[in-house]
């Protein structure tokens, strides 16, 4: 029942007040009444829920989580990459 | 790099980045102290806990308690067969959402209504009763409305549309739920039975979507009156591993607060034009009754009295039934849904309920506990 699919908006009707969005290839209208006026532009990624845009999503904010994830794994590769020296290091059969 | 729409898809459920956040929720987790229990409050984390296996990924002392956020599950049958008596009535098209056809109540569920000759429908928007409606002039139109708060304020927009375009023939019978003062309920009813249960809730994930109307707002009194830490945090796994780590966080470093994990959509104050919308029409019920959770205060929603021309519970008061309806004998939605069992502890689940032949709301709800641990079972 909550769910909800990130869409782009392609198209805004202002005499309506309904927006077109694109859904990963799939257009589908979405009523804007529960969003401030002019505050949807094209271009804009919104939460679409039950024929309604409920919120806009922040790019900024979804990068900036999309960054912190790329360096967790960064820092998660070169801990991996100096455990794999340590073990080489160590390893007793080494040189044999 | 600009963000392109398949980043908010692919990007948020990439595996590598869950295998890394399980390594981290791993580190912290050995310096917790006693075993968490967090409790995902809504039924989409449920969904996204069991496709993608998270408790695998979690260490022995990191549990899920699966919360009641199942609009269809919490229906108690009372309110099936105030759906189910309207759409019997011969000039009343009832309309509602998704799953609720399917749900039993004591005389059947919507669906066997339909069969009997009523004229019941399911729509994917409120907003389709007016070109409903617009077709059969001479129907009342009774949308039954269901949902948190994610799905208020679309059935206030249609109440708007109605009350502006003068609109004779819909009317609402309103089944709005609210979150926060389900998980007081929660809350208290367990640290009633401190001795008998183990199973405490900890933490709260609070859900995404019902905090993108409302703001993380309504969640401060739980770091602040109950000592419990809430993190808002988004549908996807990535967002779901994020949002456990940043709760494991809180407590390893002595902190109770309200965070936002989801915050591409979730502000602290919400979507405020939906939250007027909402309290233009509605007005809080002083108890509302929840399957398996009983009356729980201040939980629900109805229409505003100066509305009641609209309100088919006032309309039809005279012919809808009263009665309280008991559950069945063997079903333990009740449980599940307050977070005391898990699906797989019912004797009759996978046997004599599945989603072919449901008997508890659970497993009728694709929402449900029980239709998630039926569809994704095998992963545990």
């Amino acid at each position: 029942m909550c769910l909800s699919i990130p869409s782009k908006v392609v198209k805004i009707d202002k005499e309506s007040n309904i927006a077109t969005v694109d859904t990963m290839g799939v257009q589908r209208e979405a009523g804007l009444d529960l969003m401030e006026e002019g505050d949807v532009k094209i271009g804009d990624y919104v939460l679409l829920h039950i024929g309604f845009v409920m919120n806009k999503i922040d790019e900024e904010d979804a990068l900036a989580s999309l960054e912190t994830y790329k360096e967790i794994l960064e820092i998660m590769d070169e801990e991996d990459r100096q455990r794999a020296i340590l073990e080489d290091d160590e390893c007793p059969n080494r040189g044999n | 790099m600009g963000l392109k729409l398949k980043n908010l898809y692919d990007d948020f459920r990439k595996p590598d980045t869950i295998k890394a956040y399980a390594k981290l929720i791993n580190d912290e987790a050995k310096k917790l102290k006693k075993t968490i229990n967090i409790m995902e409050v809504c039924g989409g984390h449920t969904h996204t806990i069991m496709k993608f296996g998270l408790p695998q990924l979690m260490p022995s002392n990191v549990k899920f308690i699966h919360g009641p956020g199942c609009p269809v599950c919490i229906m108690p049958k009372e309110r099936i067969d105030h759906a189910y008596t309207l759409a019997m009535q011969e000039d009343v098209i009832l309309v509602t959402l998704g799953d609720m056809i399917k749900v039993p109540g004591s005389k059947g569920s919507l669906q066997d209504a339909r069969a009997k000759g009523a004229d019941v429908r399911y729509v994917y928007s409120p907003m389709e009763c007016i070109k409903i409606a617009s077709q059969n002039q001479d129907k009342k139109i009774i949308f039954f409305a269901i949902g948190f708060e994610t799905t208020t304020p679309m059935t206030a927009a249609l109440v708007n549309t109605v009350v502006n375009k003068d609109i004779k023939n819909i009317f609402f019978h309103i089944n709005h739920v609210t979150v926060p003062e389900v998980m007081v309920e929660l809350i208290d009813s367990r640290d009633e039975h401190v001795d008998s249960y183990n199973n405490q809730i900890d933490a709260f994930l609070g859900p995404s979507h019902v905090s993108v109307i409302s703001g993380s707002k309504i969640y401060d009194k739980f770091p602040k009156d109950y000592n419990r830490p809430v993190v808002v945090t988004g549908f996807e796994p990535v967002d779901m591993m994020e949002g456990i780590y940043m709760i494991l966080k809180q407590i390893n470093s002595n902190r109770c607060e309200n965070e936002i994990q989801y915050n591409r959509v979730v502000s602290y104050e919400g979507n405020i034009t939906a939250q007027n919308l909402i309290n233009k029409y509605f007005e809080k019920v002083s108890l509302f009754k929840w399957r398996g959770l009983g009356n729980v205060p201040d939980s629900g929603l109805k229409l505003k009295d100066e509305y009641s021309k609209y309100d088919a519970q006032v309309i039809y008061k005279d012919i809808l039934p009263i009665d309280e309806v008991e559950d069945h004998k063997l079903c333990i939605c009740g449980d599940i849904l307050r977070g005391m069992a898990h699906p797989n502890e019912c004797t009759i689940f996978g046997t004599a309920c599945k989603p072919s032949s449901p008997m508890g709301s659970c497993m009728v709800s694709s929402e449900g506990a029980c239709a998630a641990y039926y569809k994704y079972g095998n992963l545990i």
